[in-house]
């Protein structure tokens, strides 16, 4: 099976257990592509191809004693902020360029105890901190659909290997859209589990209320099976929650009929989908906006009941993260001191010129800008009027959301208010920037599930429908999305590389 | 709200960050524009709310206090910049 097939895993799963093709060979045909593809695309900041044959080969070992799970042998890449033992994890960043973990993350523990074949560690923003991928202090990834185009951000590298072929599936964190806006702008599935669900341990730490790993794949049912291998609770993580183990796969199936959405509602009758006005923001490109509602009519035609809804606080989002998550990050960070890893300014017998030179020589512009940020929202005399404020923001809208989700099932919302924009455009402008987040952060203030799924093109670039839900929803989301899915074939496209 | 040079300096040395004049300049003008972005949750009453700092309501767990395996100090050693023996190597804390 060639790489360019762009098999999905559950595909994949199949020819592997029909002995059609093996693990080594399914892996080599990825390298191959990864080989070719990556002088252009560039979505790998490490590639493992040692490592990934020799999985591959124990996976195949596995499939011939019939020990296989759904992941066995399925070639995948690792966004660079988890930590995977004995192979580098740099979070894209001069600070740790050279730093090799010592343990797993759990999601990798889980994914190598399923004989998962890691390909590699996916380039992304500095510490998960961006929306292009342009923050990489190695190098930008590219757009496949359009190689002067960014793929989005943080998780950008994962999104353009999965939109090019170069890996079957990935993982990427979620702090404020990091999953599912790459996802909306390279045209694939990209879900960000309510907070608490996936551990974070051996997750490099960004703004750890918000933090959250979850899958990139090219359909639904990937996006649960991967899902599946990740979630549970993990004593090593404080704010793991304890969930009983559920298989997002198995209901799946049930929405393959026809008016799929017009009953199985929390109501017991359709489903009840809330559009607010407040997430068709100013500056929303038109094609977006058509995009998305022909997407809403298509929800309303499988069976769903749509409504508009009014969140007010949406207005305040943006203000109300771009304080907590710098706040956060400007805690986190401070870790870095060049005493126990990283890039250690050694030229002085001074401590504190030590740790402010190793700071200075190893973050990049957009981490020492929320560095400041958040230690000047954090500092007496401000810490009221930003950091307080801000949480008390975060109470507001939580309540709104508990409030809708009194009405409706799930909100159904565009990913990004924009399709993907040009390499250069927006990087010396935060403010600019910072508002492509509009419709995604929401999710992370209130620790709610979202997932992105392919609803269209503007101008020959992929648009991203968002659907989010309460607190622990995630199936009623997959469901809603697969029933989306499997009336529409926006997710085999495929870009022309 | 805009910030002034002398306040990026000061949060700088706070945050132990050393920057370049560059930098401070370039930050004060970004991180104003971004202050004034903030002021529109100066509209919301928050009179009496309380503030939310996991949006999941958690609790505080503890675990038995079983011995484990620790990690290997070689191992751990192995990535720190100036290591001597069993130790990471600091710089001086107190002034001679």
């Amino acid at each position: 099976m060639a790489a360019e097939e762009m098999t999905t895993i559950h595909e994949a799963a199949e020819k592997l257990a029909q002995r059609e093709i093996s693990s080594v060979e399914l892996t080599r045909a990825h390298l191959e592509r990864i080989d070719k593809l990556e002088e252009r695309v560039k979505s790998f900041i490490t590639v493992t191809s040692e490592l990934a044959l020799k999985q591959a080969e124990q996976a195949d070992q596995r499939i011939a004693a019939g020990e296989a799970g759904p992941l066995t042998g399925i070639p995948m890449q690792m966004k660079d902020v988890i930590s995977t033992k004995g192979v580098t994890t740099t979070c894209a960043s001069r600070m740790l360029e050279n730093y090799v973990p010592v343990y797993d993350a759990t999601v990798a523990e889980r994914l190598l105890l399923q004989g998962a074949v890691l390909l590699g560690k996916g380039n992304m923003d500095e510490y998960a901190m961006g929306s292009s991928c342009e923050n990489s202090a190695f190098f930008p990834t590219r757009n496949p659909w359009d190689l002067e185009r960014v793929p989005g951000g943080s998780s950008g590298g994962g999104a353009a290997a999965v939109a090019a072929g170069e890996a079957v599936y990935a993982l990427g964190s979620d702090t404020g859209g990091s999953v599912r806006q790459p996802a909306s702008l390279c045209g694939v599935v990209g879900l960000k589990p309510t907070y608490g669900m996936v551990s974070r341990y051996g997750l490099v730490a960004y703004a750890s209320s918000l933090d959250q790993i979850g899958p990139i794949t090219r359909d639904v049912t990937d996006c649960a099976l991967v899902l599946n291998a990740i979630v549970g609770h993990d004593p090593k993580d404080s704010t793991s929650l304890r969930q009983p183990a559920v298989d997002y796969r198995l209901s799946l199936e049930e929405y393959a009929v026809s008016s799929p959405l017009a009953k199985g509602g929390a109501q017991g009758g359709p489903f009840r989908l809330g559009v607010p006005e407040e997430y068709f923001v100013d500056g929303m490109q038109d094609g977006v906006r058509e995009s998305v509602q022909a997407a809403i009519k298509t929800l309303e035609g499988l069976g769903a009941w749509v409504e508009p809804v009014s969140l007010p606080t949406t207005r305040y989002a943006l203000a109300c993260y771009y304080i907590i998550a710098p706040s956060e990050c400007s805690a986190n960070l401070a870790r870095y001191d060049g005493v126990k890893y990283g890039f250690s300014y050694q030229d002085t017998h001074n401590m504190w010129e030590a740790m402010e030179r190793t700071r200075a020589g190893g973050f990049g512009p957009e981490v020492k800008r929320r560095v400041i940020l958040g230690a000047y929202a954090l500092s007496a005399g401000y810490y009221d009027a930003y950091y307080l404020k801000a949480q008390q923001a975060r109470t507001l809208i939580r309540r709104d959301f508990d409030r809708v989700f009194e009405q409706v099932d799930a909100l159904v919302t565009p990913t990004s208010p924009v399709v993907a924009f040009r390499l250069g455009e927006k990087i010396d402008d935060p403010v600019e920037m910072y508002l492509i987040d509009v419709c995604t952060v929401p999710a992370n203030i209130a620790g709610l599930p979202g997932i992105s799924v392919p609803c269209g093109f503007s101008e020959g670039l992929p648009v991203g429908m968002q659907i989010v839900g309460p607190h622990l929803s995630e199936q009623r989301l997959l469901n809603i999305a697969y029933a989306y899915e499997q009336a529409t074939q926006w997710h085999t496209e495929r870009p022309t590389l | 709200m805009s910030l002034e040079h002398a306040q990026v300096e000061q949060i700088a040395l706070l945050a132990r960050i050393s920057l370049t004049p560059e930098e401070v300049e370039l930050f004060q003008g970004q991180i104003s524009q971004l202050l004034e972005q903030f002021q529109v949750l100066s509209e919301l009453d928050t009179t009496d709310v309380p503030p939310t700092g996991h949006a999941v309501d958690l609790q505080a767990v503890m675990r038995d206090d079983d011995d484990e395996d620790s990690l290997d100090p070689e191992d751990v050693l192995r990535n720190a910049p100036n290591p001597e023996g069993e130790y990471f190597r600091v710089k001086a804390v107190l002034e001679e």
